[in-house]
């Protein structure tokens, strides 16, 4: 019988699982060395702050594995012999595998800082980074975090939730600088910043400095401060996790080389997730995504694959959520940090600085681009629709009132939206009145 | 702000514990004068020897003990008339009631001659030290925005030690109140002042204790759910509308209607969560109490009829189970720290519905006894046994089910354990109002919690926080919308997602279920779902 072997249990690699099964009738086996059962990565940081058991991250109760047929091993994999199709472990005897999908993810960056393998010194990715700032955080009273991203919001929250005072240094002027516009980055920096954290834009880390034990006592700055702290989060962003295919015949850069339709340079082996790397970029996006949803749609595509019908990774229009502390954010289609040529935007913000909306589409054609929006919940169903038909900005903005996704009652918006588009832009939109969403989609 | 909020828990933990003891102070000595007025002529003929031998003039600490030895004599007497076949001589009133009105008439103690004094001391100082707890948060809280921190690491939360506490003094109020109430006739009697503001010089019932406490329960943990959730506009209307509903509908104006010599009727109860409509008595009541009492009637039938599941097409069931409903009201306020704790496995989702649907039957076929006992009353009044229908008596159905239904488990399971089960139990597994309106939003509604399309992430938050035990997650991260009989439409689901993917609506029947492929949206690999 054919045995699917995946390594990895997070969200790309059970996925795939899942829609194996679905398909076939194959053997599946998936190994991780983190933990037994799928767990959701992103609400790691809920656990720690009391929101959450760890049993309650898990998608899946024990049975579902029982009968779905999807065999846990928890194990560490230690190399991978492509030309034996085995997968050779640290604990257990080797398991031969027919196909072979790697599903690994990411791992916390580290730039080769002095002193970063100090006690003391983590990023949070995994569940026993985790278990690991359970315990660091028991005697700390500050905590200095380096790299302004969403796992530094996270590390943030979580660390203030126990009372820990929070430096955040971030090397750009603004925060999240490569992903937010200025104004929504600034819009963020302040709400960080009413969270009590202490937040150092253009500082950089030089130097972890450690104890006679080998824990963190205090950093010093590119600039010469010397800061005081018990935890240093590494929160610089994640690179893929592929030690295990080191010494195999697989093809690797920075992640494992794949092409469109997820193949690595080994047939029957496959890389999905945040390990993936693509030969040329998919649909304009990046060559190594690292984020959920990628993740999963890439699971669902290789389970095509896997299962007889070869099957090309093609993503719909790129969306993604996030929470900064108490400030939602969601994004559809492309708007980047920096205006590109030839396209145009307009953004707006309440007047209490914490609702914002940033619209970006051509200026020739009036082809939509791209929404980021906080604090306003949008429905993901109409914008992708209009993103897959290149529809105007126009009518966006004329049916902004249907893609609203906020609950009932909640103050509404898209009056004085639509209002300052109409000052401040050449156009001259009248707001279409609420519409049932479903009777858009088929419009 | 942290020692305010200390402050304001100390004087809280003051009052319950001052409450909690009325229950062992006081006076008790039973008069002559006092005997002749609350027995009736019956109950006097057979029992005045025996409590002029054994309890008149002797004074008792407690409540309880005087009961106890009350009820002794009581049983005793009864025995005795019940083994000399007797059957014109016993005495069929409960005798848990007889004692209580006794125990309240012989009270002469501190408690009976400073009952206000001791309800500021009680309700007032409860409420005090509860707002004082409650607003403190608005500051060290921090910034409006979902307010879980720690929830599992606290033990009243975290079914700790604090948490089973409560549990069981809970537990141990309802068992005392529904079963031996004259062990709180002190905490009845300090209500007195507040009943005689509706009928003057009018002694307060167990129920009446009951309703105040509910409704002080509710309003209070009412302020602390808006400030919890003041960000969100759902949950402050919908907080503020089940807690009107509650103040005005059951509290007030059953107060208030019997001022008018109108019958003191809840009108906002559905059967059969009504499950007395048809009761003899309670249909004779309605039908002496003129044009009023008829309206009382053929509205209670509209209501359950019409009413009820035409709310539910349009609006799902939460209309009534989180904007209206006394049970679902205290559920959400009082019940709100609790909400995480309820059962979110597979199995509990099976028993629910084995166990809710069992009741509703249950309820149906005890009205249809009752219904046609009540009817014989009305046309058959010559009929003997009125009450026997295939051979089964409709007084026994319905006192098994007053007692496993109405008090066992609506009261002593489904809110004395909130801090064990979670603040829905009763809500999921037993109500027969709950389980019909299921029906009808599961099969024939407009109601839905719409997932937005693929921003899942499988966090976990909208299941855990369910209440209702509901495993949301598991339809948002396929894609699906979430239909399910027993959703209430508290909105907490939809409150916590960190990722903006949950939204109650009302809308067409068509596409209600969401996305029926395996694909989640986001991936134009697929036309499959099409």
């Amino acid at each position: 019988m054919e045995h699917v072997v995946i390594i990895g249990n997070g969200i790309s690699g059970v996925t795939a699982a899942r829609h194996i099964r679905k398909l076939s009738d194959q053997k599946i086996t998936i190994i991780s060395a983190e933990s037994k059962y799928f767990f959701s990565r992103t609400a790691l940081m809920y656990v720690f702050m009391g929101h959450m058991k760890f049993e309650h991250i898990q998608p899946y109760e024990a049975y579902f594995w029982k009968k779905n047929r999807l065999d846990l091993v928890q194990d560490f994999v230690e190399k991978i012999d492509v030309n034996q199709k085995k997968v050779y472990l640290a604990g257990q005897a080797p398991i031969a595998y027919s196909k072979l999908i790697i599903a690994t993810g990411s791992k916390p960056n580290k730039f080769g800082w002095p002193g970063q393998d100090l006690d003391g010194v983590q990023g949070l990715y995994s569940k026993q980074d985790l278990e690991l700032i359970e315990e660091n955080a028991k005697n700390a009273k500050t905590a200095v975090l380096i790299g302004g991203g969403l796992i530094g919001v996270e590390l943030a929250e979580m660390l203030i939730t126990r009372g820990i005072k929070v430096i955040f240094l971030v090397r750009e002027n603004k925060f999240w600088g490569g992903v937010l516009p200025a104004q929504e980055a600034a819009l963020i920096g302040r709400h960080i910043e009413k969270h009590h954290v202490d937040l150092r834009y253009q500082e950089e880390l030089e130097e972890i400095i450690g104890d006679e034990n080998g824990r963190v006592k205090e950093i010093r700055t590119k600039k010469g401060e010397i800061i005081p702290c018990e935890i240093v989060g590494l929160t610089a962003g994640v690179s893929p996790n592929i030690n295990m295919v080191a010494a195999s015949d697989v093809e690797t850069a920075r992640g494992i080389m794949v092409n469109e339709f997820l193949e690595t340079s080994v047939p029957d082996v496959y890389a999905i997730g945040d390990c993936a790397q693509f030969h040329t970029s998919i649909n304009g996006r990046k060559n190594i995504e690292q984020v959920w949803y990628t993740g999963r749609i890439m699971g669902e595509t290789v389970a095509q694959t896997i299962c007889g019908n070869r099957l090309a990774y093609n993503p719909g229009p790129w969306f993604n959520s996030a929470k900064f502390f108490d400030i939602e954010y969601q994004t559809y289609g492309w708007v980047f940090a920096q205006l590109k040529e030839g396209e145009e935007e307009f953004y707006w913000e309440h007047e209490k600085g914490e609702i914002a909306m940033h619209l970006v589409w051509d200026k020739n054609t009036h082809e939509f681009k791209g929404i980021n929006s906080f604090g306003i919940r949008l429905r993901h169903d109409l914008f992708d629709k209009w993103l897959n038909e290149k529809a105007s900005i126009q009518t966006v903005m004329s049916l902004l009132k249907s893609a609203n996704f906020d609950p009932e009652f909640y103050k509404l918006y898209e009056k004085e939206i639509i209002t300052q588009f109409n000052t401040v832009t050449s156009f001259e939109i009248s707001l279409k009145p609420r519409l049932w969403w479903q009777k858009l989609m088929t419009s | 702000m942290k020692n305010i909020k200390y402050f304001g828990m100390g004087v809280f933990l003051l009052a319950l514990a001052i409450f909690t003891s009325l229950a062992f102070v006081g006076n008790f000595e039973l008069t002559e004068r006092g005997m002749r007025a609350q027995l009736n002529e019956q109950e006097l003929t057979n029992l005045e020897k025996p409590l002029m031998e054994e309890m008149v003039g002797k004074p008792y600490r407690t409540s309880f003990t005087f009961s106890r030895d009350f009820i002794a004599v009581f049983n005793r007497i009864n025995e005795d008339l019940k083994a000399k076949e007797e059957w014109d001589k016993v005495m069929w009133s409960p005798v848990s009631g007889i004692a209580l009105k006794l125990a309240q008439s012989s009270a002469n103690g501190i408690v009976a001659s400073h009952k206000m004094l001791f309800f500021l001391l009680t309700f007032g100082l409860g409420i005090l030290g509860s707002l004082i707890y409650i607003i403190s948060d608005l500051k060290i809280k921090g910034p409006p925005g979902i307010k879980n921190d720690g929830i599992y690491h606290d033990s009243a939360t975290n079914r700790g030690w604090i948490g089973i506490l409560t549990a069981v003094w809970l537990i141990s109020f309802y068992v005392i109140l529904y079963f031996h109430p004259y062990i709180i006739a002190n905490l009845i009697s300090i209500t007195d002042p507040i009943k005689g503001l509706f009928i003057e010089g009018e002694k307060a019932s167990k129920w009446f204790l009951y309703g105040l406490l509910y409704t002080t329960s509710m309003t209070v943990m009412g302020a602390r759910m808006i400030i919890k959730y003041r960000h969100n506009r759902y949950q402050i209307v919908r907080t503020i509308t089940v807690v009107l509903f509650q103040i005005i509908f059951a509290f007030l104006l059953v107060e208030i209607l019997p001022m008018f010599g109108l019958p003191g009727k809840d009108l906002k109860s559905a059967w059969p969560l009504d499950y007395y409509f048809l009761f003899d008595w309670n249909v004779q009541d309605l039908m002496s109490s003129g044009n009023f009492g008829k309206f009382v009637f053929v509205w209670g039938i509209v209501l359950s009829i019409i009413i009820v599941p035409t709310m539910v097409y349009f609006y799902g069931k939460r209309w009534y189970c989180s904007w209206v409903c006394g049970c679902g009201g205290l559920a959400e306020t009082l019940g709100d720290p609790y909400r995480q704790l309820s059962n979110k496995k597979m199995w509990t989702w099976k028993l629910e519905r084995w166990m809710i649907h069992a009741v509703l039957v249950f309820a149906v076929i005890m009205t249809v006894f009752t219904g046609y006992h009540t009817y014989n009353v009305f046309v058959h009044p010559e009929m003997d046994s009125k009450e026997i229908l295939f051979g089964i008596s409709a007084f026994d159905i319905r006192s098994w089910y007053g007692f496993l239904i109405g008090s066992i488990f609506a009261g002593v399971i489904g809110t004395g354990f909130y801090p064990i089960l979670g603040s829905r139990s009763w809500c999921r597994f037993g109500c027969p109002l709950a389980a019909y309106m299921g029906i009808v939003q599961r099969f024939k509604s407009r109601f839905r919690i719409t997932t937005n399309g693929g921003q899942c992430i499988s966090c976990g938050n909208c299941s855990t926080y369910c209440e209702q035990g509901i495993d949301v997650r598991a339809y948002a991260q396929k894609g699906q919308n979430i239909v399910r009989s027993s959703c209430v439409g508290c909105g907490v689901c939809s409150a916590v997602c960190p990722r903006g993917v949950l939204k109650l609506e009302n809308g067409p029947e068509a596409n209600r279920f969401g996305n029926e492929g395996p694909i989640v949206l986001g991936n134009n690999g697929f036309e499959l779902n099409d």
